[in-house]
């Protein structure tokens, strides 16, 4: 946490021009994706799993992103950074269509997961959620028992067949949560009596069960202290290998540690993105840099 | 001190002197003192007419839990009984004829002291006598005991309600009487016990006769009806209002609408009872049936209101963790919110029967008012309610049921504490504490 953004290890003098970046402007183009330079990010067209064109939202008259385009890689973590009310968690809401909770909410512009457009009248936002699981700001594991809590989603999608597969599944997403071995001896105690770091884990584990593809992280570890942190950003570097996973955060150090893309919002725009270890040494927009130097956010 | 921070310009506040600070603080604590002496003395007046109320209550109604048996041996003479009308046998005056011997006194010719005997004595004795000839017919001829009531006003003597310091002729027993019923007390013939009758018998126009049992029946099969209507409907309203229905004008109207029919005058509800029930479907006046249905009008509100305030209160991180894992909005409501939020539900809807429970007005419309001597057998028979019970008892000349008025109402309120006791219980049980 105390370590500063800038110190991480950086490939020196990689500063690209920027018609290269896959930032707002570029990203206007899904050729221009592929322009991206192999070996730095390893990101190519086809490793796109969300693609995000002209996404704009609005609650009620007030519009709260203004023409959003980004392509999310799969397999990594991309990190969304940027001052309270950026709109960067209005846009994480609307890949698995929260937004469709709040009465008021108007979602513009295509997302696309896979070719797929999400908000595609074909397209179940019940189903939709179960391939894109979130974390919450908050841990909030359902008041019943941990066991319950990870076997909610495989049961009421019919993932499992029997007690012994449902408990297999609970077993497997624990482990990969990192929590097996706190809870294997408690799995029947209530999920709530966690600390909120092993809550933090014990949600993952809950949106992992599912096996979804790609998982939503809405500021996961700001509730949490140091430790726990750590815990989730290991788990986080860890769940990458398996799953797309997108990331809010308020900490620099945190998109620094955990993320291999960067898109940096601000009053609702997409200022720039890129591969993270050039967003932290090289901001190709003023905003960006004030913003991760501190300057202001 | 922020202001002058943010604004550097701003010239600083001047700090006021070291005295000012003292008397200003002083005026706060005391103003805050003061505050806490007036919320004491508000609680202490409400505690004092709680304390009055059911005070006044619990004294006037005690007495009726006592009542005064009588035990007479009765010789059943064969030249009063009519074996072939064992029905128009005036048995009133065989159990009188059994006293005046007890007492030791002579009927005259026009009977005035079997009359005033009679007057003493419950006309429960007769019946007895004529269930007992009517189950073995060799009893004629013989001496049974019959025990049964002294009347009201015999038993209000031996209270000390009717006292012999009153003018004679201002009381209803004259000192004849007086002496007679001392007599049978000292010896024996008299004794005080527990008045069970007041528990297993239904209205009668003889007060010693009186109980609540069919009141409290007919209360307890109106609050099934009430139940039953008014908790699932009101439930499913609430949940659809407040998690599924969009918001726009038409719910805005009905919310409103719904907190403006919480408080409507039950009597209305009674005269729509009256109109709809009634005259148009027809259930049968004065029955369970209708009293409930009235009733559950009633609580409707309360109940949507109860409901919504505490699905209101269901955290919104639990809507969307459900959500998160792919629950549709019914699984959310129904698998998550809906049993967080039972204890609540549980409570209002307990909270607003027992408010049914109370209720008169909406019932007397709907013509429960009526005198029904037993428990109603079905739903659609007639049948009376405790609160109407009290209403019929409090509007009787006699004064012995003035007594029994106070002590139903003592009945009702114990059956209120028992639900709301149910309420807090339940809500423990629903309530998880993680």
């Amino acid at each position: 946490m105390t370590r500063n953004p800038l110190a991480f290890p950086l490939s020196k003098g990689h500063a690209m021009p920027t018609e290269n970046r896959d930032d707002t402007i570029a990203a206007h183009a899904p050729t221009l994706a592929s322009a991206i330079p192999a070996g730095h990010g390893h990101v190519t067209t086809s490793e796109f799993k969300i693609r995000a064109r002209d996404v704009n939202v609005f609650y009620g008259e007030k519009q709260a992103l203004f023409d959003v385009s980004l392509d999310v890689p799969a397999k990594s973590v991309t990190a969304f950074i940027g001052p309270s009310g950026c709109g960067k968690s209005t846009f994480l809401r609307c890949i698995n269509r929260m937004n469709d909770t709040i009465p008021s909410a108007r979602v513009q512009g295509s997302i696309e997961i896979d070719g797929a457009d999400v908000n595609a009248k074909s397209v179940d936002p019940v189903v939709l959620r179960s391939r894109v699981g979130m974390v919450f700001q908050k841990p909030n594991p359902f008041p019943k028992t941990i066991f319950e809590n990870v076997a909610y989603g495989p049961k009421i999608h019919g993932l499992a067949t029997g007690k012994a597969e449902l408990e297999a599944i609970v077993e497997a997403s624990l482990k990969k949560a990192g929590l097996w071995n706190e809870v294997a001896d408690r799995l029947h105690q209530a999920g709530t009596g966690l600390s909120g770091g092993q809550q933090q884990r014990l949600v993952i584990a809950r949106a992992i069960a599912v096996s979804p593809e790609v998982i939503l992280m809405d500021e996961p570890c700001s509730a949490l202290d140091p430790i726990a942190t750590a815990k989730i950003e290991e788990l986080i570097d860890e769940l990458r290998n398996q799953f797309c996973i997108v990331i809010v955060t308020h900490s620099m150090a945190q998109a620094a540690r955990v993320s291999q893309k960067t898109a940096f919002f601000h009053l609702g725009k997409l200022v720039e993105s890129g591969p993270t270890e050039e967003m932290f040494t090289n901001p190709r927009d003023t905003r960006t840099q004030d913003y991760i130097t501190g300057r202001f956010g | 001190m922020t202001d002058a921070v943010l604004n550097p310009g701003a010239p600083a506040p001047k700090a006021a002197p070291l005295s000012a600070r003292e008397a200003l603080l002083k005026k706060r604590h005391r103003s805050e003192m003061w505050f806490r002496v007036q919320g004491i003395a508000a609680i202490v007046i409400a505690m004092i007419f709680l304390v009055v109320l059911v005070g006044r209550i619990v004294v006037q109604g005690y007495s009726t839990f006592e009542t005064h048996t009588l035990t007479v041996p009765v010789y059943i003479n064969p030249e009063r009984v009519d074996v072939t009308a064992l029905e128009g046998v005036n048995y009133d005056y065989i159990v009188a004829e059994a006293l005046m011997k007890k007492l030791g006194v002579q009927d005259d010719d026009l009977g005035t002291t079997s009359a005033k005997i009679m007057d003493l004595t419950s006309r429960d004795f007769g019946f007895q006598l004529l269930n007992k000839l009517k189950a073995d017919k060799s009893l004629i001829g013989k001496t049974v005991d019959v025990t049964g009531s002294v009347k009201a006003d015999a038993d209000l003597y031996y209270k000390g309600e009717i006292k012999r310091s009153t003018a004679e002729v201002d009381r209803k027993l004259d000192n004849q009487q007086l002496d007679w019923l001392d007599k049978l007390r000292t010896d024996g013939t008299v004794k005080a016990g527990f008045n069970t009758k007041f528990f297993s018998n239904s209205d009668s126009t003889e007060p010693e006769q009186a109980g609540v049992w069919g009141a409290v029946v007919g209360s307890a099969m109106m609050l099934v009806i009430t139940a039953l209507i008014a908790i699932p409907v009101g439930v499913l309203a609430a949940v659809y209002l407040e998690e599924f229905a969009p918001k726009n004008r038409w719910t805005d109207i009905i919310e409103v609408n719904i907190n403006n029919l919480a408080a409507v005058p039950s009597i209305v509800y009674g005269l729509l009872g009256l109109a709809l029930f009634i005259n148009w479907l027809h259930v049968p006046r004065g029955s369970p049936l209708v009293g409930g249905l009235v009733l559950a009008l009633m609580a409707l509100p309360t109940v949507i209101i109860a409901t919504r305030s505490s699905l209101k209160a269901v955290p919104p991180s639990i809507r969307e963790a459900a959500l998160g894992v792919g629950a549709s909005k019914a699984q959310t409501v129904f698998h998550h919110v809906l049993p967080l939020a039972m204890p609540g539900v549980m409570t209002g809807a307990i909270l607003s029967l027992a408010h049914a429970l109370g209720e008169t007005a909406p019932l007397l419309m709907i013509g429960m008012v009526a005198f029904v001597p037993g428990a109603p057998e079905s739903f659609t028979s007639s049948a009376t309610v405790l609160p109407v019970q009290v209403f019929i008892w409090e509007n009787a000349s006699e004064r012995a049921f003035h007594e029994r008025t106070a002590a139903a109402i003592i009945v009702l309120l114990v059956f209120m504490i028992v639900m709301n006791a149910a309420a807090v219980i339940l809500r423990r049980r629903f309530e998880r504490r993680w």
